[in-house]
């Protein structure tokens, strides 16, 4: 379909896109790679009078290391992640739950900033996001803020991304040496995840030393396992220890039903997956 | 001469060669319907309705019409009297009900879809936004969405009519005479063996949408279409509207796909012309894909009852089938005939003694069926060959040996079926050997027993599918007789041109099959010229004058008979020329390789000079024409049956109910092929749409009557990365019915794949006391196929004591299947609240 007619507006810099949104307030709308957005306009569900895009920005896009963590600029497209030796070496769930979303076009023009604050329960970066304890920074017109993971995903395509803010990049702790897995389920390639499991472990002499697992769709935002984490620490690298280890990963979720499974299948899932994807992060 | 001879050292013949249509179509440098810019070309959007079944109180367009750029806005109560009704071709039954088609509702909506309004602007913008000023008020009536219940005539979805029944058909072989009362073979049988199942609503997902050009020239009124039809059109067009047939020129460019969804006269199309009409000048307009998945027509969408009568020992005695169909809101071209394309199939490649055939024509508050890849086959195969394999089971046999025991052997040959068929050859024997050798068969019995045994997670199954179908729809006198409202003949004609270069103009409307290239290479041998000297016009009414078109895996069998026949023609034609230049008697001129000789000698002229010699027209024979074109109209005498056996290995995850398809077999029989590597092409395309409908594809409709599966995102089309390398081959029985032996291929593999994969899946499960799972085999629905069996086999009596598994509760009932309830039952009322999306929530 048509979008309905909108003003354009490609700022060179933050400031003069926080500049932009602060002028036009309500009726503007932050365009990153466009995947959500566009077809969004295109449908007409959403129908701002300006969109401003942050595609020249030059500030916004790029990896680096900052100390412990690496940063990762809101415009860096999917794509950059997925090149990036940084994010290989030291990020090894966040570059595997990344492979994994939809095709190489997609990958191409979809932004890391741009999935986190769609923040779509079925979305594959942000439940990584979590399991790795990222930290996210936030631009407004009153300056910068960082907010952990736990505080980012409100609700249902909501973030703590403000009107008026940008998120202008993500500091992710350095997972070097973990063991990760991105374990996706889904009905045909392109599909979003019906359920998937972001497993990071740190395995010494055998047994899980530490072990970080993020939920996928099972619930209004990405979940993290805590429970299911805690019970592998101290486990042998056994397929029944991390079975059981993983029972309760469904625990306290509340999953969609739609017309890839019911929220009972989803819960299902997410136990089988969990076990599957902290052996396959153990393992490699 | 035979034409069919594979061996011929540079015959076209039998060569696998690339498309010449391929670098236009798929660089996209053509003419697709939409990239048409014509000067002053105005477009339109659709207002359509959101209510399954609603009386259209009132519509304000006054706020529309005023829009920037807005020239008209029409309603049904504009055009309601010059728009007449949408045709349907066939009426199956003299009593067959249908309510009137309009293109644009005129007073009350009767599927979620259905154009209310139409709005025509000077760009496409323009002409969307003013949809969005127009403000349609609507008073809901009750909606009837589900098959079974529509058929019960609780509610109806279209109060005129009184019943929801369009037609009642019947078909029983003690009637015809092909063979005995199927009342009495099921009374007096050892086992009487019943099933029911459900065929999923399917949406023919072409890649091309539909677009419509309509450009008011003077007199004459050009319409460009993306269909496959554009002669049906023309036709049904002047007699929809009134306009005569003579002032249309309906042209098909490049046309991208249509799988049955473009064999259609579309209320767009009626629309787009209505609209250019109205304004005097050119209209456009393109569907989204939204609107393409919305109310471009539906497929499928059957419940089957089969009632098998049988010996201990697997014969079979009998067979009743019991269809109801959904047609849909509306009758559409064929929608009305499509299950009745099954009713001779479901005996398919078996020699059953009594037969009958009953089906139920069914409206419903739902966009409308019509012609998917397949129309009524795969229905019917799916069915039967579901049956056979859970027959086997039932009585402890092996699939395979069952059908062997059943099926018609190959010396048996022509063959009259309990339908009402004749079956011209085939071999299933040997297409059944070559499979099973190249599966492997034994080997993966015996994996399969081990992996059970062992107790593992990811299971094997095996699924067995050794389909025929009847296809090359024709001939005339049996569409006639089948009431169908057109013949079943192609037309051709062949321009000699000076140069030598051929013109070939063919009635059949390619829409992707590559007609260009296989058309060439018969005239190439046929009449002994460079493939490269070949053109082929077609899908323009003013150039290809006469045809039939594209359907119904027609076009090689029926069109390229056309072809030959006209080259035929040629050929007689210039005999006398030849033989007058050559200075001999005609009967002694041959005919061969381009070459007329004279016979016993050396001296002889080429067909490319007599082309030239014709043109100039200095010396001709007295009383020849200086023309050597030749044009020919071909019917068939039977339809074609083509066949095959397909073997699908699948692993099922009984953890997580995910189906992985790991290997298939495909052993097609097609006769002859013009060009195998074209018709491996149809295989491969057609495997994975039958594949799919096992596994991934269903429209899913909710309580209100929305379309649940509304865009790609939720209506999962497979990709290639979703598919696996086929093992193809092919055995040759040709067929008797046209010169090159050749039968249909263009929907073999989707009718045979289906049951193949489904088979495959309960094989895996069936130990566990699972008989069925409904498409698509979602893996929510095997593996809650999986938890209720297991605890259905606690509660009931043990497995030992069961002697069928057909008589314990059944997996197949959907109403009061676990398995199934949460898709079909899903959408937004189903959803959590916190899923439902708001905005910007649309993925
Ligand atoms: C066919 C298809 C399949 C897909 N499959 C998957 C999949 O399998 N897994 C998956 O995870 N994703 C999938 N996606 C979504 C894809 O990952 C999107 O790219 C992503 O969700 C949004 O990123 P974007 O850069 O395109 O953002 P946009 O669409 O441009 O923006 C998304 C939203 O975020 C806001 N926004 C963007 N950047 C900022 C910022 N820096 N600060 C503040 N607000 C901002 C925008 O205003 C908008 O509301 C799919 C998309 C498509 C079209």
């Amino acid at each position: 379909m048509i979008p309905a007619a909108f003003d354009y507006v490609a700022p060179t810099s933050v400031a003069d896109a926080l500049a932009a949104l602060a002028e036009h307030g309500d009726d503007a709308k932050v365009l990153a790679g466009g995947q959500s957005l566009i077809p969004i306009l295109r449908m007409r569900l959403n129908t701002p009078e300006t969109v401003v895009d942050l595609g020249r920005i030059e500030e916004l896009r790029g990896i680096r290391e900052d100390g412990d963590a690496i940063v990762i600029g809101a415009m860096t497209p999917y794509a950059d992640v997925l090149g990036s030796d940084l994010v290989r070496e030291h990020l090894g769930l966040l570059y595997k739950a990344v492979a994994e979303v939809a095709d190489p076009q997609i990958r191409r023009r979809g932004t890391i900033g741009g999935a986190l604050v769609h923040a779509d329960p079925a979305g594959d970066v942000g439940a990584p996001a979590l399991a790795l304890g990222a930290e996210f920074v936030i631009t407004g017109q009153g300056g910068e803020r960082t907010v952990p993971a736990e505080e980012f995903f409100r609700d249902l395509f909501e973030t703590a991304v403000e009107d008026g803010e940008l998120l202008t990049a993500v500091r992710f702790p350095r997972h070097t040496g973990w063991g990760s897995h991105y374990e996706k389920f889904v009905r045909v390639a392109h599909q979003w995840s019906i359920v998937a499991v972001a497993a990071a472990v740190r395995v010494e002499g055998g047994t899980i030393a530490e072990a970080r697992v993020g939920l996928t769709n099972m619930g209004a935002t990405p979940l993290r396992a805590k429970a299911v984490e805690e019970a592998l620490v101290g486990k042998e690298l056994t397929e029944d220890a991390v079975a059981e280890a993983c029972a309760a990963a469904a625990e306290g979720t509340r999953p969609p039903t739609d017309l890839n499974g019911d929220s009972d299948y989803r819960r299902h899932l997410a136990t089988v997956l969990t076990r599957r994807a902290v052996l396959a992060a153990a393992g490699g | 001469m035979t034409v069919a001879d594979e061996t011929t050292a540079q015959a076209e013949i039998g060569r696998p060669r690339r498309r010449k249509e391929d670098a236009r179509l798929i660089t996209g440098r053509t003419k697709w319907t939409d990239n048409l810019q014509l000067a002053g070309m105005l477009h339109i959007a659709c207002v359509r309705s959101p209510f399954a079944h609603a009386t259209i109180t009132a519509i304000d367009v006054e706020e529309a019409k005023q829009a920037p750029n807005v020239v008209a806005v029409l309603t049904g109560q504009d055009v309601k009297d010059i728009q007449g009704s949408l045709p349907n071709a066939w009426p199956i039954v003299a009593d067959q009900k249908a309510p009137p088609h309009p293109a644009i509702a005129v007073d009350r909506v009767a599927f979620a879809g259905e154009v209310v309004a139409v709005v025509i602007a000077r760009t496409p913008r323009a002409a969307r936004d003013a949809a969005e000023l127009v403000d349609v008020d609507y008073d809901e009536l009750p909606a009837v969405l589900d098959l079974k219940k529509a058929a019960a005539d609780e509610v109806i979805a279209h109060p005129d009519l009184g019943t929801n029944i369009s037609a009642h058909f019947e078909l029983h072989s003690h009637e015809i005479g092909t063979g005995g009362n199927v009342e009495d073979a099921i009374r007096d049988a050892e086992v009487v063996f019943e099933r029911e199942y459900r065929q999923q609503r399917l949406i023919p997902a072409f890649m091309e949408p539909r677009s419509v050009v309509v450009d008011p020239t003077g007199e004459q009124f050009v319409m460009w279409s993306s269909t496959q039809v554009p002669h049906i059109l023309r036709l049904m067009l002047a007699l929809t509207l009134g306009v005569p047939e003579s002032k249309l020129r309906i042209i098909a460019p490049d046309v991208g796909g249509g799988f049955g969804g473009k064999l259609q006269v579309t209320p767009e199309e009626v629309i787009t012309f209505l609209a250019a009409r109205h304004t005097g000048r050119p209209v456009k307009w393109t569907e989204t894909r939204s609107e393409s998945l919305l109310a471009a027509h539906h497929g499928r969408d059957q419940w089957q009852r089969l009632t098998l009568a049988a010996k201990k020992d697997g014969t079979m005695l009998g067979l009743k089938v019991e269809l109801l169909a959904d047609m849909g809101a509306y009758l559409g071209l064929v929608t009305s005939g499509v299950p009745i394309l099954g009713a001779n199939m479901f005996n398919a490649i078996y020699k059953i003694p009594s037969y009958t055939f009953i089906c139920d024509n069914v409206f419903t508050n739902k966009t409308w069926t019509d012609a998917y890849r397949g129309a009524g086959r795969p229905e019917a195969t799916f069915a039967i060959e579901r049956l056979v394999s859970d027959f086997a089971a039932h009585i402890g046999m092996d699939p395979m040996e069952v059908r062997k025991k059943n099926w018609i052997a190959h010396e048996e040959f022509p063959y009259a079926t309990v339908s009402g068929l004749e079956y011209d050859s085939g071999n299933y024997e040997a297409a059944t050997a070559r499979a099973e050798e190249m599966f492997g068969y034994a080997a993966l019995r015996e994996e399969q027993r081990r992996r059970r045994e062992a107790g593992e997670k990811v299971l094997l199954g095996i699924g067995i599918s050794t389909f025929t179908e009847a296809c090359g729809l024709a001939p005339s006198r049996a569409l006639g007789e089948a009431n169908y409202g057109a013949g079943g003949w192609e037309h051709a004609s062949i321009r000699m041109l000076p140069t030598g270069k051929i013109e070939v103009v063919t009635g059949s409307s390619a829409h992707g099959q590559g007609h260009e290239t296989a058309w060439s290479q018969l005239v190439a041998d046929k009449l002994g010229v460079p493939f490269e000297d070949v053109e082929v016009l077609h899908g323009d009414t003013q150039i290809a004058p006469r045809g039939m078109d594209t359907y119904g895996s027609r076009s090689l069998v029926v069109g390229g008979s056309a072809v030959l026949k006209a080259a035929q023609k040629v050929i007689e034609k210039a005999k006398p020329l030849a033989a007058h230049l050559l200075e001999a008697n005609v009967d002694d001129i041959e005919f061969d390789k381009g070459q007329f000789t004279v016979k016993g000698t050396d001296t002889g002229v080429g067909i490319g000079d007599l082309a030239l010699a014709t043109f100039a027209a200095h010396n001709l024979p007295d009383m020849m024409e200086p023309s050597l074109d030749a044009e020919a109209t071909f019917d068939p005498i039977n339809l074609s049956f083509p066949h095959g056996t397909h073997l699908a290995l699948v692993e099922v995850d009984t953890e997580t109910g995910k189906v992985a398809l790991t290997k298939y077999v495909a052993v097609d029989d097609i006769g002859n092929a013009v060009n195998p590597l074209i018709a491996e092409g149809q295989v491969h395309g057609g495997l994975v749409q039958g594949i799919s409908q096992a596994l991934w594809e269903e429209a899913v409709y909710d309580d209100e009557g929305t379309l649940v599966t509304g865009s790609f995102v939720d209506y999962t089309l497979p990709t290639a990365a979703d598919t696996i390398s086929f093992e193809t081959d092919r055995t040759v029985t040709p067929a008797t019915t046209n010169e090159m032996g050749a039968k249909g291929v263009g929907e073999a593999g989707t009718i045979a794949s289906t049951p193949a994969i489904v088979n495959a899946v309960v094989d895996a499960v069936r130990h566990l006391g699972i008989d069925d799972i409904r498409m698509p085999l979602t893996p929510e629905r095997v593996w809650k196929a999986i938890q209720s069996a297991g605890q259905e086999q606690q509660a009931a009596t043990p497995a030992t004591q069961q002697p069928h598994f057909g008589d314990a509760p059944n997996q197949d009932t959907p109403e009061t299947d676990a398995a199934v309830s949460g898709a079909e039952v899903g959408g937004p009322d189903s959803m959590s609240p916190d899923t439902t999306p708001g905005d910007g929530a649309e993925r």
